[in-house]
């Protein structure tokens, strides 16, 4: 007799194995190391949200990092408000606030933000597909710095906008760096859950559906057109949250917080997590993060690597995941715990 | 009033008449055979009928409402369901998978469990009960057009059109897949339009038949009338051998 609740019980197990090792991580671990795990649960959004697109559905960015700048500049921009703004010595944007927000109400907003502008560019995107969508993302993430230093009154211009610290709310006795990494961790847990079930129903199937044929998917009932556009502006959102956490953890933000380099390593990271799969998701957010750092400085051998090392590392090990591990850190978890799965649901 | 009617439909790529003037009715309940020689512009009237393709000229109606505007998307909403003559299933999604997309438009937000109940039946019924966690690849292509059978019934249509649906079948699945055909009719309670070489299997389960050439009607009537029509016989035989069968 086969056993169905094995494998969904190894999962339950290993998420909460997950959370309690994140609830339980700020106690282990220095404030430093804690910024940077803070910058994983960053990237772990940011992937999330970009594995919705192009691993759920097919449709490739290599323009991630400027939706998140379009968050982190949201986020930025309404902390601070007219009045904290005027003191990088720009005039602000009649359209921007007065007064500045409490941090965290800017995180949502952020998102939104960002989702609206994802959806309003994926409707042009809908002619495009594959190579041409790749590039017309990529020409995105180029012109986003740019843009960002024209709307000085918006931006900050190159300049760029410093934000302070936030204060744990309700008189929490906690330092900013640990709210920062509960609050960019609470919006991961969230968000990830929102993710799963958006993916595992009818809404991922549609995804999936678009990706794997848009002929079959269409006579099936599924509109390309819905579909492909509300994954662009549920996946900008994302970014959009991402970005917005960044630029909070960051206390600043200027047009190269976001470069293009970013857009790339996200591409890559969400590949070598796996694509269409979450669980691999964790493992991608993990490698953006430390993989650069380790890059520069490896710990095995004394030797130092000049900074653009980062990116050549990044680009071998992506290059040996292709070849070796089709289905990226997911697809060697699916074939390692295979067996157990079935040994288990084998023993009566 | 016909269930599926098309009038005077005229449809071009570039210099190709793929299908010129044609017109066809099919009542509530009836099977109707599409034949001719390849590229006689049958699975042409099905992206027609399905709107994947828009007409040149005429007009074709589904339970009287004229399709012309409807998008393509809407169209197994209104019933009608289609299978494809080289399988396009969705690779990476598993078998339950497939059917749960077929049924795309019938499921609402919270009736999933019911969705995956449905479509388990409609899988036991087809005999593909021990597939529902596999994947197309592999299976072999003649399971695969049964999936895509299950997948369109899984869309509760009320036209189901088949494209090629014996591809793939040996000569004693072919007959039997005739039977499937007259039951599932039955028990889906349906209209069928189906396109087959297999002239046996046309003949034996269609109450009327379609004849196209080159893109016109050279007949259309009861089986046994059109099967004894020399220019259909004329048309078989300038094609020969893979439509003869
Ligand atoms: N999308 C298209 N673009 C250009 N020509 C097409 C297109 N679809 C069909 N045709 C042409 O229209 C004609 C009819 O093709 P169709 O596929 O409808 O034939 P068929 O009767 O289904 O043939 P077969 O028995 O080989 O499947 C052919 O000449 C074909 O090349
Ligand atoms: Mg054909």
């Amino acid at each position: 007799m086969t056993r169905r609740w094995v494998g969904p019980a190894l999962t339950a197990l290993v998420l909460a194995g997950a959370v309690v090792l994140i609830v339980f991580l700020p106690r282990m671990t220095s404030e430093f190391r804690l910024g940077q795990f803070t910058y994983v649960a960053i990237y772990f959004i940011a992937l999330l949200g970009l594995n919705i697109l192009t691993g759920y559905n097919g449709q490739i960015s290599l323009g991630h990092a400027a939706f998140m700048a379009v968050g982190g500049y949201t986020a930025a921009v309404l902390i601070l408000g007219q009045e904290g703004f005027k003191l990088v010595g720009q005039e602000p944007a009649e359209i921007i606030p007065k007064h500045g927000i409490t941090p965290i109400w800017t995180i949502p907003i952020a998102g939104l933000v960002t989702g609206v502008i994802g959806y309003l560019f994926g409707l042009p995107a809908l002619r495009l597909a594959g190579v041409s969508l790749a590039l017309a993302t990529f020409a995105v993430a180029v012109s986003m710095p740019a843009i960002a230093k024209r709307f000085e009154h918006l931006t900050g211009g190159g300049g760029g906008l410093s934000l302070p610290l936030p204060e744990a709310p309700f008189g929490w006795d906690i330092s900013p760096p640990h709210w920062l990494y509960y609050e960019a961790w609470g919006a991961a847990g969230i968000l990830f859950v929102v993710a799963w079930l958006l993916v595992r129903g009818r809404v991922g199937r549609a995804w999936r559906s678009i990706r794997d044929g848009e002929v079959a998917a269409v006579s099936s009932g599924v509109s390309p057109a819905v579909y492909k556009t509300l994954a662009f502006g549920i996946s900008s959102a994302y970014a959009g949250v991402a970005g917005a956490l960044f630029a909070i953890q960051n206390s600043y933000i200027n047009p190269d917080t976001f470069p293009l380099t970013l857009s790339i390593l996200l591409l890559a990271s969400a590949v070598i997590g796996g694509l269409s799969s979450l669980s691999g998701v964790i493992v991608g957010a993990l490698v953006l993060e430390f993989l650069p750092i380790y890059a520069q400085e490896p710990p095995v051998f004394d030797v130092n690597f000049a900074k653009q090392a980062a990116p050549v590392v990044f680009g071998v090990v992506l290059m040996l995941i292709v070849f070796l591990m089709p289905g990226g850190a997911a697809g060697l978890l699916r074939r390692l715990t295979r067996p157990i799965v079935a040994a288990a649901s084998r023993r009566s | 009033m016909a269930l599926l009617a098309v009038e005077n439909v005229t449809r071009r790529f570039g210099g190709i008449v793929a299908l010129a003037d044609v017109s066809l009715e099919l009542e509530q309940g009836a099977i109707g055979g599409l034949i001719g020689p390849n590229g006689a512009g049958k699975t042409t009237l099905f992206n027609l009928i399905t709107r994947l393709y828009r007409p040149n000229e005429g007009r074709i109606a589904f339970d009287g409402k004229d399709l012309t505007r409807t998008p393509p998307h809407r169209i197994v909403r209104l019933g009608i369901a289609r299978t494809f003559q080289s399988v396009v299933l969705f690779q990476n999604m598993s078998v339950l998978e497939n059917l749960l997309v077929g049924a795309h438009a019938r499921l609402r937000p919270f009736s999933e469990r019911r969705g995956r109940k449905q479509a388990l039946e409609t899988l036991d019924y087809l005999g593909l009960g021990g597939l529902a966690e596999r994947f197309p690849g592999g299976l072999p292509f003649g399971t695969l057009k049964r999936v895509e059978l299950a997948r369109a019934l899984a869309a509760r249509p009320r036209l189901l059109l088949l494209d090629e649906p014996a591809g793939g079948l040996n000569h004693e699945e072919v007959g039997e897949l005739g039977e499937l055909i007259r039951t599932v009719r039955r028990d889906f309670d349906l209209t069928v339009l189906l396109v087959e070489h297999h002239m046996n299997l046309v003949m034996s389960v269609c109450d009327h038949v379609h004849v196209l050439n080159f893109g016109r009607t050279i007949a259309d009537g009861p089986p046994e009338d059109v099967r004894r029509d020399p220019e259909v016989i004329e048309a078989y035989l300038g094609a020969s051998d893979s439509a003869a069968a």
